[in-house]
């Protein structure tokens, strides 16, 4: 079967590869280049700053897309939206900006096994830093996180929650609101890290009870470095920059500075509104292809790769039995082979996948794996890929000497 | 060689059947080898008898080319005084880095089959891995 979506992107058009590493990061289609790469040729200036045409066009574009973001994301006013770098970014400003002033010795900072280190990392910095405490979410041997365990690790002394949206080893969408619910409850704020979660499904932070909510362009068709951190508007009005220079202020004198009103304060120096301009248009993309779209591919594409591999002897798939909980994700290995060397051997055949710890390792050892090979999906790659993938990964344990 | 061929001839057989993968029963040294960012790892012990490696085996966890790769270097060291040791030890990361002569990677016998590797950055760790390791028990020994 063909996709249509298909002749949008370029890189996929060049050769036979088979790219299912969009987890990591995912293509960009010719409308997110060419909004790149106008704002490249038209309106290419410093924005906030300047009183000319092109400053005022460049201003206008970046604006725009902080307003898009809000849009997509549900925030009720686009004042919330801080522009970063990527996920990592966004955290860090939370955890610099919001934890190190709010936490003290005896708190708690609630996080899941499953964490990517951008999301467990700050925390550990947090917490050393303020004598807090981290405490742990297990899940069940699939990823589940369950009521059970939630409401007995969220207690009045949690302050923040800060959990992945969905798993970028699982694929298995956490329980957010239940958790916001009981975090709420108990006083604490919750983060979510929604890096990948916000490519593949519509999110809105209000429903969803987040304080805070990160993601990155890159994994959701935009360019690399943008990226956003959503806070509620009191929360980033009583936070202090995290970062200091340009553009941030209201006034400097010698010896002090008032800042700029959100979010300008946390957006210091010059910006990258070119990103931002690219993260537009993959927004709109998004939108047109529409998130139901992109699910009812991702699970059709995820329930046939699922069961081709469980067709095929010596292969393990972690998470979920059920592909709809797999968010496009496809973690697994196949017995005797190291996944650096399926990943290998692989690459050889045009194959590219993603193998390793995945920058989760507390999540390899819950699972008694050193690391894992993960195949994942995106709405523009094809029954075909699957097919021919499934039947490559027939042939690993032959080239690998079995 | 291409990537399947050097798995086919060379790696397979050292990684699913290492001749050197053993305990030894009187090592007078042992090093711990790790890959942090992909969680392979080494235990290299050497039976060291006057400046001379007596004997050497390794156990471990890892992707095929860092298995194979110390199974090879074993064979190449065994039996060696450690100058020599440490001279092949240069050869081969220099055949890596793509420096070495012809002459140097001939005398890695087999492993030099591994020089390919050189064009794949993201395995380079897993090739030297073993060879590393024994560079640094031998420093260690020296610095004593």
């Amino acid at each position: 079967m063909t996709n249509a979506y298909r002749e949008d992107f370029p890189i996929l058009l060049q050769d036979d590869t088979i790219y299912f590493d969009n987890a990591a990061t995912s293509q960009r289609p010719r409308q997110v280049t060419e909004a790149m790469r106008y704002f490249d040729e038209n309106c290419n200036a410093n924005p906030m700053r300047g009183l000319y045409r092109w400053s005022i066009e460049a201003t206008e574009r970046y604006e725009q897309a902080r307003a898009d973001a809000a849009e997509l994301i549900g925030a009720a006013d686009s004042r919330e939206i801080v522009f970063t770098r990527n996920t990592t970014e966004s955290i860090n400003l939370a955890a610099y900006s919001w934890a190190l002033h709010n936490l003290k010795e005896g708190d708690e900072i609630v996080v899941s096994v499953m964490e990517h280190h951008s999301n467990l990392l700050p925390w550990q910095m947090a917490a050393r830093q303020t004598g807090a405490k981290l405490v742990f979410l297990e899940p069940e041997p699939d990823g589940t996180l369950t009521e059970q365990e939630i409401t007995s690790k969220i207690t009045e002394k949690t302050r923040l929650v800060a959990i992945g949206h969905v798993s970028n080893v699982m694929g298995v969408t956490n329980p957010v609101k239940l958790i916001a619910q009981t975090a709420h409850k108990a006083g604490a704020l919750v983060l979510v890290d929604g890096a990948q979660s916000t490519p593949h499904m519509q999110v809105n932070v209000q429903e969803l009870g987040a304080d805070f909510y990160a993601f990155s362009g890159h994994k959701m068709l935009g360019p690399m470095g943008i990226g956003v951190l959503y806070a509620r508007k009191e929360l980033l009005e009583e936070m202090p920059p995290f970062l200091s220079g340009g553009e941030m202020i209201e006034y400097v004198s010698r010896e002090s500075a008032t800042y700029a009103e959100i979010p300008h304060k946390f957006e210091a120096g010059t910006v990258n509104a070119s990103g931002a301009a690219g993260l537009s248009a993959a927004i709109r993309y998004l939108k047109n292809v529409g998130y139901d779209t992109i699910r009812e591919r991702e699970e059709c594409l995820t329930a046939r790769l699922m069961e081709g591999l469980r067709g095929l002897p010596y292969i393990t798939i972690y998470g979920s039995e059920d592909p709809k909980k797999h968010c496009g994700i496809v973690t697994f290995n196949i017995e005797g082979c190291h996944p650096h060397d399926v990943a290998s051997v692989l690459d050889t055949e045009n194959v590219a996948i993603r193998a390793g710890h995945h920058c989760a390792q507390p999540l390899m050892k819950f699972l008694g794996v050193g690391s894992t090979a993960r195949a994942s999906l995106y709405f523009y790659n094809t029954e075909e890929e699957v097919d021919r993938f499934v039947e490559k990964i027939g042939k690993v344990r032959g080239w690998l000497g079995y | 060689m291409e990537l399947k061929t050097l798995y086919r001839e060379i790696v397979n057989e050292h990684n699913l059947h290492p001749e050197h993968k053993r305990n030894l029963e009187n090592p007078t040294m042992v090093l711990e080898g790790v890959n942090p960012s992909c969680g392979d790892d080494i235990n290299l012990q050497l039976e060291i008898r006057d400046g001379v490696i007596t004997d050497a085996a390794f156990n471990g966890n890892g992707c095929a080319i860092s298995q194979a790769s110390a199974d090879m270097m074993i064979d190449l060291i065994m039996g060696k005084p450690l100058e020599e040791a440490m001279r092949l030890q240069k050869s081969f990361m220099g055949m890596i880095q793509g420096t070495a002569s012809e002459e140097e990677i001939e005398e890695l016998e087999e492993a030099a089959a591994l020089q390919d590797i050189s064009h794949m950055p993201a395995r380079v760790k897993c090739a030297v891995l073993g060879w590393r390791t024994m560079r640094e028990m031998v420093e260690k020994l020296e610095g004593e």
